[in-house]
């Protein structure tokens, strides 16, 4: 494994710091359940504990569990870690962001074509290959899934304008 | 004896031509799910439960189950070759494997690995055999207040015996009861979490979750250290797997030990992941070859693989029996039953002989397919991770996305797929322990059920959980198990203090 590199890359941001985020964020978790639960009632009613009973118990241990964590991250001090470094960081938003988009792609041009499109995309993009290795795998793959679910296992996916075009 | 007889038909059931076909693409589906980083075992199963619908249930849970012990061999091959644990439980593997691999000895590795699989699901299924109509049997005895302290003592387990800070792993679990409380109570019929919004009336999907934190999470994970699988060739031959068997015997202490730390931990649940540690380190401590360990040692891959298969398979006794879950995927398979309308319990055993008695059979059955499969489809399943990340790695993303649809055809459910694919991420890198959110997910609502019915006959008086002496030792055992770190030290303290007293 190349340690080297940890000198070269930058960290995005410290272990520390993302402890004391998420353990803040638990904490607002936590206190949002304990607030709704206290609008449906913490204690017993007619027929025993009322619905609120167990998640305020539940987010109060969401909360002192965090909160805990969060003293003992703010207390640490030195040398923590990273928690990742800006060339790990941008490899992991190479995944991220395109398959954000491709969640978002599939409510508006259906599973199969969002599918070919990503595929399509991260073969061009991260692995540099020509158009003409990029598309039989972008057209095999939904076609694949399409026949798979739709025709055997007969199990709808979102379909979009170019399968409501061929008539499914 | 009666459980002779039951799993003689259980065979009887299995000979169903159709049944034995989803036996082998079960396996073969397990092993190329279990290679690949991003579809492990608990999100293969969960990402394929949905097709299995159309199935009757035998047929269906033989198909998952069948997938499960893929993947728990399929673990073993990205482990030895690439030193890319394919699951969490095949990363002791990569101790020893890799290193063996690294010597040219990969044939070998693979071999030992395999078989030892092999011989822990085999002891764990022989137990789970005899001992489930037992508990079954044992089970009836059981009300809420005890169902509930099985639960409770599941959930100290894991703070007691987790090596994350107890802390972080309480946040973990009690988050992922939150989660599962989100939607309608189903006792008096409000809305809890929803915050007005009808998208969120159905709750959180724990199968959503699995995918998203198993699967999302991985390959977010796996790109930190860039796109390249770079392994080493293996070639298993029929010389090398008769030259390693015959070397083989000389661990069965090794493999006793493994396989009864796994059936330990997958019964009280810890699942494999812990199981292949611990079975490890005690080979490590108590072998003469112990501090060749790391360097390329067999021993090194026969503790940890006996320990995974034993635990992973044991994992289905409290299942089957209690509807408690041993490890993740057991939680997946566990969600599976419940879909199908099947209450585990020791009802499952007298109202479903079929399916529960062709399930064991397909244990058998299937380790013995699965041995056959792995050990002549490795070169197969090497050569398709040369296949670049970046053609992977999307088609991976695309079948989380479809899994994640078919659950229930809701588009936004892959939206939430991928937002607990980003939690997923993050918690893995602070060592936040996800097997406890997702089986807090699963049990959630069977947790409070249970709770709330136990208030009802007491009347509000905790003492219900005292009030006779199973529910009382199994409280007892929870409290212990919660406890455990504490006095472990207390008691290493007493120890020392014990000892150094003679000496001064």
């Amino acid at each position: 494994m190349d340690r080297q590199d940890e000198q070269h890359s930058p960290a995005v941001v410290s272990n520390r710091t993302m402890d004391i985020v998420v353990a803040v964020l638990l904490m607002a978790v936590g206190t949002l359940v304990m607030w709704d639960s206290w609008r449906l009632g913490l204690t017993w009613g007619l027929e025993g504990p009322k619905a609120g009973y167990f998640p305020f118990r539940v987010g109060a241990l969401i909360f002192l569990s965090a909160a805990v964590t969060l003293i003992v991250s703010l207390r640490r001090h030195g040398e923590s870690g990273a928690f990742v470094r800006w060339d790990q960081f941008r490899l992991v938003l190479q995944v991220l962001i395109p398959t954000a988009v491709f969640v978002f792609a599939i409510g508006y041009l259906g599973i199969y074509l969002a599918m070919a499109l990503f595929i399509a995309f991260f073969m061009w993009w991260q692995g540099g290959f020509s158009l003409v290795k990029i598309v039989p795998v972008a057209i095999f793959v939904p076609v694949a899934l399409f026949l798979m679910f739709e025709v055997w296992f007969l199990v709808p996916l979102p379909k979009g304008p170019i399968e409501q075009w061929l008539g499914f | 004896m009666d459980a002779l007889v039951s799993l003689i038909h259980g065979f009887g059931v299995l000979a169903d031509p159709a049944n034995i076909l989803y036996m082998f693409i079960g396996i073969t589906l397990g092993v190329l799910i279990g290679v690949l980083p991003g579809l492990g075992g608990a999100n293969g199963v969960a990402i394929l439960l949905p097709l299995t619908f159309s199935m009757s249930p035998t047929s269906a849970i033989i198909m998952l189950s069948c997938i499960y012990w893929g993947a728990l061999f399929g673990g073993a091959i990205t482990s030895i070759l690439f030193n890319i644990p394919g699951e969490p439980w095949s990363v002791a593997t990569t101790f020893d494997g890799h290193p063996m691999a690294q010597k040219g000895m990969a044939g070998t590795a693979l071999t030992a690995a395999f078989t030892s699989s092999f011989v822990g699901a085999l002891i764990a299924v022989l137990i789970l055999t005899f001992l489930a109509p037992l508990v079954a049997s044992f089970a009836l005895k059981f009300g809420p207040a005890e169902f509930f302290a099985v639960q409770l003592l599941t959930f100290c387990s894991f703070i007691g015996m987790g090596r994350e800070s107890p802390f972080k792993i309480i946040s973990s679990m009690m988050l992922g009861f939150a989660l599962a409380a989100v939607g309608i109570d189903t006792v008096t019929g409000q809305l809890r979490l929803t915050f007005g919004s009808t998208e969120l009336l159905r709750g959180f999907d724990f199968l959503i979750a699995v995918i998203g934190l198993f699967g999302v999470g991985e390959i977010l994970l796996t790109m930190e250290e860039g796109l390249a699988f770079k392994g080493k060739i293996a070639r298993i031959n029929p010389t090398v797997v008769w030259e390693t068997w015959k070397i083989l015997p000389r661990y069965w202490v090794t493999a006793l030990r493994g396989a009864a730390v796994g059936c330990w931990l997958g019964i009280t649940p810890g699942g494999a992941t812990p199981a292949s540690f611990m079975s490890y380190g005690l080979a490590k401590r108590f072998s003469k070859n112990g501090d060749r360990f790391g360097t390329g040692e067999v021993e090194g891959v026969v503790a940890p693989e006996t320990a995974a298969h034993a635990a992973g398979t044991s994992a289905l006794l409290p299942m089957l029996t209690l509807g408690i879950p041993g490890s993740p995927t057991a939680a997946v398979l566990l969600g599976g039953l419940l879909i199908w309308g099947l209450q585990p319990g020791p009802l499952l055993f007298v109202e479903q002989k079929d399916f529960v008695w062709g399930l064991i059979a397909s244990m058998y059955l299937g380790n013995i397919a699965g041995l056959i499969v792995v050990l002549t489809t490795v070169p197969l399943f090497a050569a398709i991770l040369r296949i670049p990340f970046s053609i992977i790695a999307p088609i991976i993303i695309a079948i989380c996305a479809v899994g994640a649809y078919t659950v229930h055809n809701a588009l936004l459910d892959v939206t939430i797929m991928l937002i607990f694919g980003v939690i997923g991420y993050v918690f893995k890198k602070l060592s936040y322990p996800l097997a406890p959110m997702v089986l807090a997910l699963v049990l959630g609502d069977l947790a409070e059920s249970s709770f709330r019915q136990a208030m009802l006959i007491s009347n509000g008086s905790l003492t219900i959980f005292w009030s006779n002496w199973l529910v009382g030792s199994i409280c007892t055992l929870a409290l212990l198990m919660l406890f455990w770190p504490l006095i472990s030290i207390a008691l290493g303290r007493l120890r020392r203090g014990r000892m150094a007293a003679p000496a001064s």
